[in-house]
């Protein structure tokens, strides 16, 4: 070989002009549009001078506030690219029968299928619960921001740098074409050579990072924070079921990330971890993600139990029925979520012994879900019902959940999974109790603290629309894959030969394409709440006569989030204070004391996305200067002492005075 | 003049019901790196489970029982544990408020740990160079992935302990010094526990037959 084309070789790695899919129409329309709408956005930002505005206030922002739009807006962009490859396999599988081979080749349907799963949980579930954990917990507890600012900041822009490595992968090489878990040998070298595994093992390592500190700090801050008189058993129980999918965090979220280095050191250093050579052990890879991957499901519903808690408890005008028994629930599933994760493949051939175990663990999990879908019901007996559009959802909920925890319990039996393992029967359940849960959960929490974020309510007729829309989607989307489960179609197919099965997808595909009409009219819910929101103005901060602190302070609130911090003396701390007689302070104010934005969040995690860009595409020496950066710029963060400031009391009185006025204005 | 006072008192005790004045939640720095360790805890609980399982697949290579040279170990061992009781003097002098002497029992821990790093690195280099390195066999593979991520932490121990010094140095003893310094503590401390794990489960257990 000659020098220069070495020197490409170690400056560049395996990247070349090839990596770009330039022979494969989809991904240059996609890279056209998604250019386009990025130059339109640049130009829009710059023509409305927006630059410096986003740097200050949002970019190094450390408001749990902001950072909790943020990642909102993170999960609603990802969702949108996470759909799109939905409707492109709901196609595929709608036409490609006999003759037909779709419009798919399988090199790019496997990806699709991956980049599906990794992002619907990675980048759009966690964002989104995360998101409403930090818009709303903090102030929930009282407190005026979270344990560590800073690094919640960092947190998520560790997350948002692993959903963009995910987005690079579009345009520069493959993404994985192993399923969302990329289980080996298919994701060892020897299968697997180009960059797609690396692509999923870097990007999940990023925000893998992101995710457990801000597991680290959202403990922290319910543990230490919490406003006086909160008692643990006077939390509300959004912060309850956030505290235990931190804790979950914190103990699944290393067995992801180790399972996911030793998957590297087998690429990268010809190691034996789970080759089937040289004495490795695939299945050791198996349970270890899976001893992530289950507490992982919970760590998504599990907020939204809690979400629907607060929901159903304030639009029925009602204490929530049976909180204790739903503490103990939420807890209850904590630990057996840890439990259960050799359910996910009952066919490993473990024994009965074994198996059995497993398969009542997993059982045993539906006590303490069925306790809180009563005491929801419960709730809702002898209520004020308001059907709201928040209420919408969770009465949707209930329904959908209820019949996706079912066929879980089906699963759950070792006989019955022998059959149903790796079918469309199982895609049906989980997103049945996804979407069902999680998504529908999203929808109500959204739906319900926009207020609080923004300080105007979301236009409910469009809210209505993308209920009904998703509630039916759903539907029809899913059931019809039950169906095919049970006549033994397996998962992860391009291409059938059966023309009897092709009515059932068609029936899917429907059914995705109402779920789509639902997403639009959520955006264009968002766009009318946005123009009319003069009238869907939220003045007293406390739209919905809610129940938790978050309802007795401004809506948006300031940046210090309470004058004064609350006096907690029972559950449900501002219904407490409306039945008292709280009157708002007006004076006497004090400087408070508050953390500095930094910009030092954005430039670590920009220095490790850099690195694993580097790492992924063999450019050793790129890799390990951005690695040297990223260390030097640590510790020269650590040099900086001057970290908080005091807003001084006139400021404060300032603030509140205009709100005194706007209230006062309201009459 | 008593009725005014009377209105002071009840707005006072309204007040005193819905809200403090001035709340000062305590310091949560050291739960939240308790809780970090206890992630890292789970990292090396993940290594120690592979190890447990792979380790004794050798694939036709050496066991550990051929490998180890127990004594350097031992001597390695003693180098950690001692690092550890200098830290504890280290934090002594801390409560003391002596900077001087907290720096040098600091400056002592760090040379510890890199003879700890520098022993295990030579003992590496040995195998390597032997054609036992972590391509060999699956054993061999966890061994090394789980040895060097101990001596990984132990380096990235050290990077920290010389800007903390530096810290110390510059701005002496106060209290944010204090706090960092004590989240070392922990980390030395917690590193130690783990390598008495790796100690026992990979080194003494390894030779048995």
């Amino acid at each position: 070989m000659s020098a220069p084309a070495d020197l490409q070789k170690l400056l560049l790695g395996r990247l070349t002009w090839d990596a770009i899919p330039l022979h494969e129409p989809i991904l240059v329309n996609t890279l056209i549009v998604v250019a386009l709408g990025a130059a339109v956005l640049v130009a829009a930002v710059t023509r409305y001078r927006g630059w410096g505005p986003l740097w200050r206030d949002w970019i190094t922002s450390i408001d749990h506030k902001k950072i909790g739009v943020m990642y909102i807006v993170l999960g609603i962009v990802m969702l949108l690219r996470g759909f799109s490859d939905a409707v492109m396999m709901r196609l595929q599988q709608a036409i490609s029968f006999g003759g037909d081979l779709g419009y798919l080749p399988p090199h790019h349907y496997d990806q699709i299928f991956t980049a599906h799963g990794v992002i619907m949980i990675f980048f759009v579930a966690m964002p989104l619960v995360i998101g409403l954990i930090n818009i709303a917990v903090p102030l929930q507890i009282g407190a005026r921001d979270v344990a560590f600012p800073f690094l919640n900041n960092f947190s998520f822009w560790m997350t948002a740098c692993g959903a963009a490595l995910v987005m690079v992968s579009l345009f520069v090489g493959d993404f994985a074409r192993t399923g969302w878990l990329a289980y080996p040998p298919l994701s060892e070298l020897a299968y697997s050579p180009d960059t797609g595994v690396d692509y999923y093992i870097w990007s999940l390592q990023v925000a893998g990072v992101g995710t457990l500190l801000s597991g680290v700090n959202f403990i922290t801050t319910i543990v230490k924070m919490r406003a006086p008189g909160m008692t643990m058993m006077r939390m509300p129980i959004f912060t309850w079921t956030a505290l235990c999918t931190n804790v979950l965090i914190v103990v699944a979220f290393p067995v992801l990330t180790a399972s996911l280095a030793l998957l590297a050191l087998d690429r990268y250093a010809g190691t034996h971890f789970f080759t089937n050579d040289a004495g490795g052990n695939p299945m050791m890879y198996v349970n270890l993600i899976w001893i992530w991957g289950h507490p992982e499901v919970y760590i998504l519903v599990l907020p939204v139990f809690g979400v629907f808690s607060e929901v159903v408890s304030t639009f029925c005008g009602k204490r929530l029925f049976g909180y204790a028994s739903m503490v103990y629930a939420t807890v209850v599933i904590t630990i057996l979520s840890y439990l259960v994760w050799l359910h996910h493949f009952f066919t490993m051939g473990s024994g009965s012994a074994v198996n059995s175990f497993f398969g009542i663990s997993t059982m045993v999990i539906s006590i303490p879900t069925g306790a809180k879908v009563f005491n929801w019901l419960f709730t809702m007996y002898r209520g004020r019902i308001r059907f709201e559009v928040p209420m919408l959802w969770s009465v949707g909920f209930m329904v959908t959940f209820v019949i996706g925890g079912m066929t879980g319990v089906l699963l759950a039996v070792p006989p019955a999974d022998f059959v149903l393992h790796n079918s469309l029967f199982l895609i049906a359940h989980f997103h049945n109790v996804i979407i069902g849960g999680v998504v529908f959960g999203v929808m109500a929490g959204i739906t319900y603290w926009f207020p609080k974020a923004t300080g105007y309510r979301l236009d409910p007729f469009w809210g209505k629309c993308s209920f009904w829309f998703w509630l039916v989607g759903f539907y029809f989307a899913f059931m019809p894959l039950y169906a095919l489960g049970l006549m033994g179609v397996t998962r992860r197919v391009s291409h059938f030969d059966d023309p009897s099965l092709q009515i059932w997808f068609q029936v899917a595909a429907f059914g995705a394409f109402l779920i789509f009409l639902g997403i639009v009219s959520f955006l264009i819910q968002l766009v009318v709440s946005y123009l009319r929101r003069d009238s869907l103005r939220d003045v007293t901060g406390d739209p919905w006569n809610g129940r938790t602190l978050e309802w007795s302070t401004a809506s948006p609130p300031p940046p210090y989030n309470f004058a004064f911090t609350p006096r907690v003396h029972a559950q449900d701390a501002w219904h407490d204070m409306k039945a008292h007689g709280y009157v708002r302070p007006t004076g006497d104010f004090v400087p408070i004391h508050m953390p500095k934005n930094t910009a030092a969040g954005f430039v670590l995690a920009v220095l490790s996305t850099v690195c694993a860009f580097a790492l992924i595409w063999h450019m050793w020496p790129l890799a390990a200067a951005s690695f040297a950066a990223l260390i030097l710029a640590a510790i020269l963060h650590t040099f900086n002492y001057d970290r908080d400031y005091h807003l001084p009391a006139e400021e404060v009185a300032r603030i509140e005075g205009d709100r005194t006025r706007l209230l006062a204005g309201h009459g | 003049m008593a009725e005014l006072t009377a209105t002071l008192g009840g707005d006072a005790a309204d007040r005193a019901r819905f809200y403090v004045r001035e709340h000062h939640s305590e310091a949560p720095t050291l739960l939240g790196f308790w809780l970090y360790l206890m992630s890292d805890c789970l990292l090396f609980a993940c290594l120690f489970a592979c190890y447990g399982v792979l380790g004794r697949n050798y694939a036709g290579g050496p066991t550990g029982a051929e490998l180890f040279d127990l004594p350097t170990v031992a001597v390695n061992t003693a180098l950690l544990l001692l690092s550890s009781i200098t830290y504890g003097f280290a934090v002594l002098e801390i409560q003391r408020n002596r900077r001087g002497s907290t720096l040098a029992w600091l400056a002592i821990t760090g040379l510890l740990g890199a003879g700890f790093v520098g022993i295990e690195l030579n003992e590496f280099a040995h195998l390597i160079a032997e054609g036992n390195g972590p391509r060999r066999s699956a054993f061999l593979s966890s061994f090394f992935t789980l040895v060097s991520t101990h001596g990984l932490h132990v380096s990235f121990g050290i990077v920290w302990l010389v800007t903390l010094m530096i810290q110390v140095g510059r701005r002496g003893l106060i209290a944010a010094n204090k706090r960092r310094l004590m989240c070392l503590s922990m980390f030395w401390h917690f590193l130690d526990l783990v390598w008495i794990g790796v100690f026992t489960f990979v080194y003494l257990m390894g030779v048995l037959p």
